[in-house]
């Protein structure tokens, strides 16, 4: 059994369980609507490679023009992606990342950074164990040119039916909705009151 | 050699200051490449492999590299956009001379060779099978490099399981003076063996070719596949116990 990793750069921790399955212990979901972006996300977080105690919406990667916020919750403020860039170093090298966002140029767009580290953009995208079971759904209800309203449900139902069927996922949905409007300051207080709420959920 | 620290859930050692890949993980399958009359056709499947599930469905594994060159790649895709990377900078500093020269598949061909022989050596490959083709004053130009930097030319070239399907069929039945018709045509029936045969391959293509006028991407489309064999007819016919 290989020593646990002591890679003085990544400060959190990070003893792998060689023997634990490769899970990654949650679903994610973006979807891309006509004006922005909904990115969604079960609150269930399972002991192996995801630490227990960090809130999930760390699996909310925001992204703000130039500027990309991660909600973290060990400051339970919203920081600045280069504080958190090991970080997010550490989520690259053990489970997959939806970036998602809003910029003047390209509207909304929503990256898919799995494994490896390949950048792809797409229309909407899926990752963690939960995923496996939405790919179907997503193959045949998803389409292009959804409402804001009508992407937020379309999550919240994705991210519900897998929850039902992945033990490593469940507890509540949460969505954010990222668009020009939200990037003018009603942005922050969204999130950082969905981080606030989520130190009620031990 | 500092001591190494192997972590089996992630696909990297961590030593200090640098990692190294051991695993690919969203990969593409077979890219074919011919000559023809013209100029150089290569083709690939859109889909991008995360194991045994088909994950990505428009990932666009051909690309153009300067004015004279395709590049098409099998692998880990998260190492051909970082070839991609190093290429648009290859690229960037040749234009940037403004002499009027400018690389030829020749010489990107044996950029990559070197890039991808080069990190074989430092155990740390870039996980991909690379076809580079291209037209440069007048000559037609087909290679291909390999994650060992292998590397040579041929009239016609595969990756993957293009190796074991469609090059014996290119064997037959190419030749030098084909059309841009025929050689499609040939393109296409390797391309369905592969769909049928290859578990990676989904059936969605894109074809590209390169002539001296330049290069042209074909928007992608799916071929059409035939199951009405009469074995298939009755599957259970014959077979005790199965319904």
């Amino acid at each position: 059994m290989a020593p646990p990793l002591s890679h003085p750069q990544v400060p959190l921790a990070m003893d792998p369980d060689l023997n634990a399955p490769h899970s990654m212990g949650t679903t994610i979901t973006g979807v891309t609507y006509d004006g922005g972006v909904v990115l969604g996300a079960d609150s269930r977080t399972t002991t192996g490679i995801y630490a227990a105690n960090l809130d999930v919406s760390f699996s909310l990667i925001l992204h703000i023009r130039v500027g990309v916020y991660v909600a973290n919750r060990a400051s339970d403020k919203i920081t600045p992606l280069t504080d958190n860039i090991l970080f997010v170093r550490t989520l690259l090298e053990t489970g997959g990342l939806i970036v998602g966002g809003w910029d003047k140029y390209e509207g909304g767009q929503i990256y898919s950074v799995p494994l490896g580290g390949t950048i792809l953009r797409q229309p909407f995208a899926i990752g963690g164990s939960g995923s496996t079971y939405l790919y179907a759904f997503f193959d045949q209800a998803w389409k292009e040119g959804m409402s804001k309203d009508e992407a937020e449900k379309f999550m919240v139902k994705a991210v519900s039916l897998a929850m039902a069927r992945d033990g490593a996922s469940g507890g509540v949905v949460r969505t954010v909705i990222i668009n020009a409007e939200l990037l003018l300051g009603r942005f922050s207080s969204t999130v950082a009151r969905r981080a606030r709420a989520s130190q009620l959920i031990a | 050699m500092e001591s190494a620290a192997v972590s089996s859930h992630d696909s990297t050692i961590q030593e200090i200051g640098f990692e190294r890949t051991l695993y690919p993980y969203v990969m593409g399958t077979s890219v074919l490449g011919m000559k023809y009359k013209d100029g150089v056709l290569l083709a690939a499947d859109l889909g991008g492999s995360y194991g045994s599930t088909l994950r990505y469905k428009s990932v666009e594994r051909i690309k153009p590299i300067g004015k004279h060159s395709l590049l098409g790649a099998s692998g880990e895709i998260s190492d051909f956009q970082e070839i991609l990377r190093y290429l648009d900078e290859l690229i960037l500093y040749d234009n940037m001379w403004d002499d009027g020269n400018s690389l030829g598949p020749k010489e990107v061909h044996n950029y990559l060779n070197r890039l991808m022989y080069n990190r074989r050596n430092k155990f740390n490959p870039l996980w991909n099978s690379l076809v580079l083709g291209g037209v440069k004053n007048g000559q037609k130009y087909l290679g291909m490099v390999g994650m060992i930097g292998t590397h040579f030319e041929d009239n016609h070239v595969a990756t993957g399981f293009g190796n074991h399907l469609a090059r014996p069929i290119l064997r037959d039945e190419w030749n030098e003076d084909m059309s841009f018709e025929e050689a499609v045509k040939l393109l296409e029936k390797c391309l369905r063996v592969l769909l049928y045969r290859d578990r990676s391959s989904i059936n969605k293509f894109q074809i590209a070719k390169i002539t001296e006028e330049g290069v042209t991407i074909f928007p992608p489309y799916s071929l059409k596949t035939f199951w009405g064999f009469s074995a298939f007819k009755n599957p259970t016919k014959g077979a005790e116990g199965s319904w």
